[in-house]
């Protein structure tokens, strides 16, 4: 459960109080609204200059390492996402916190990779990755470590139509609470609950159809 | 694919030197570069730049691919030996380029025979001693890793700009390169450090810290 409890960030988005509760809520909203800045609240990525957000009953701002923990976060960019030269080694970095012997990591890392029909790209470097592969691996590299929540920041703007379809779906096939910016509104419609976010304002909260309606009208 | 790429990475095979530690062989540059400065002689660039040809032999690297990678820095060590041929004469130009070159190649020897998962490893466990005096091993380890990854992408974005600079027709400018290739590696490196810090990566352990 995510509360927001009139938060505020300065010039980005106005008092909010909100609970997020659903298994898949989208955000949608124009360029700058305010979409990212909401949901980098969540995992404290953000501080609030007012209010807070509470994960699961953890401050968001207080306790961030620990909500960091249960709350992953894919970037649109994986080429920031992914530090580290190889598939393998970059989700073994995820999972140095969890796994202090280099063969258990390792073994980890390859039984993630195997979860997502990736364990051939083991071995290969960062940059030979095309762009639904690396996404696909900086998914990989988040879910890792069994995060709770997992917001997913516009992950399929950089994609083309296949890719955009296959981390799509991957998404909506995890057991993870999905917190989605996106502005692909078949994506959005697929959700149980869509954020509008308008001027740093929720202009719409409800029904995913309604959403894409309210937002195709206003926009 | 960056043309500076093969620098800082890993190459999979099972040659003496990708089964040795990485202790030794960061102790064995460490050391050498030690000496390089230290005897600074034509004499030993030379003996130090053969020795690092022979490892680079041994760990089977493609001596093409090597060159491709560090073609740039070859420009650069070119340049830097003209320079001291003409100021102080051709003993010490090979005695400083021969020595840089070698530790060049014995950087690039050491990251294609060595996962940088077990670099990691080793540097936090030899930093260790160091955390009470304010050191934290964890973050020196990872910044030394990340240095490695994004090597390569500051040199496709600097090729990027170049691109970008030829197609308005400003070439020659070194403004046009410089000031967009800054913003984009601070940018980028922002951006970096926010993904590591959602990552729970580099956070400091110690209760009560956030």
């Amino acid at each position: 459960m995510i509360e927001f409890d009139q938060a505020v960030v300065a010039n980005r988005l106005h008092s909010t109080s909100l609970t997020l509760s659903e298994q898949r809520i989208g955000v949608i909203g124009l360029n700058g609204s305010g979409k990212s800045t909401l949901v980098r609240l969540i995992n404290g990525l953000i501080e609030p200059d007012e209010g807070r957000v509470l994960v699961n009953g953890l401050d968001a701002q207080r306790q961030g390492r620990q909500v960091r923990k249960s709350v992953g976060f894919l970037f649109t960019d994986p080429g920031a996402q992914l530090v580290m030269p190889t598939v393998i080694e970059d989700i073994s970095l995820s999972l140095r916190n969890t796994h202090t012997k280099r063969n258990e990591r390792r073994a980890a890392a390859l039984g993630t990779l195997d979860r997502f029909g990736l364990k051939d790209l083991a071995e290969r470097s960062v940059y030979q990755l095309s762009g639904g592969q690396r996404q696909l691996v900086a998914l990989a590299s988040v879910l890792a470590t069994a995060p709770q929540v997992l917001i997913a920041d516009e992950p399929t703007t950089l994609l083309d139509l296949k890719n955009s379809r296959l981390v799509g779906d991957l998404l909506f096939s995890l057991d993870q609470q999905l917190i989605l910016v996106t502005h692909d509104l078949e994506l959005a419609a697929r959700c149980d609950r869509v954020l509008v976010v308008s001027d740093g304002r929720i202009d719409f909260d409800g029904d995913p159809q309604l959403a894409v309606d309210h937002y195709r009208a206003s926009a | 694919m960056s043309q500076l790429n093969l620098l800082g990475l890993y190459q999979p095979n099972a040659t003496l030197l990708h089964r040795i530690s990485p202790g030794i062989k960061l102790t064995t540059i460490m050391v050498l570069s030690i000496a390089i400065v230290v005897v600074r002689e034509a004499w030993f660039s030379v003996v130090a730049l053969a020795v690092v040809c022979g490892a680079v032999g041994l760990a089977q690297m493609s001596w093409w691919a090597l060159f491709r990678s560090i073609r740039i820095l070859a420009i650069g060590l070119a340049l830097l030996a003209a320079f001291h041929w003409w100021q102080n004469g051709p003993e010490h130009a090979i005695a400083v380029v021969g020595g840089l070159a070698a530790l060049i190649l014995a950087s690039a020897v050491l990251t294609a025979t060595t996962p940088i998962d077990q670099m990691l490893d080793t540097i936090t466990r030899a930093l260790e001693p160091l955390r009470r005096f304010g050191v934290n091993p964890d973050a020196v380890g990872l910044a030394f890793s990340l240095l490695l990854r994004f090597i390569p992408d500051i040199g496709e974005r600097a090729f990027e700009i170049r691109d970008a600079a030829r197609a308005r027709g400003l070439d020659r400018s070194v403004r046009a390169h410089m000031t967009p290739l800054t913003i984009r590696v601070v940018a980028h490196a922002l951006s970096v450090g926010e993904a590591l810090q959602a990552r729970g990566i580099g956070e400091d352990e110690r209760p009560g810290q956030r």
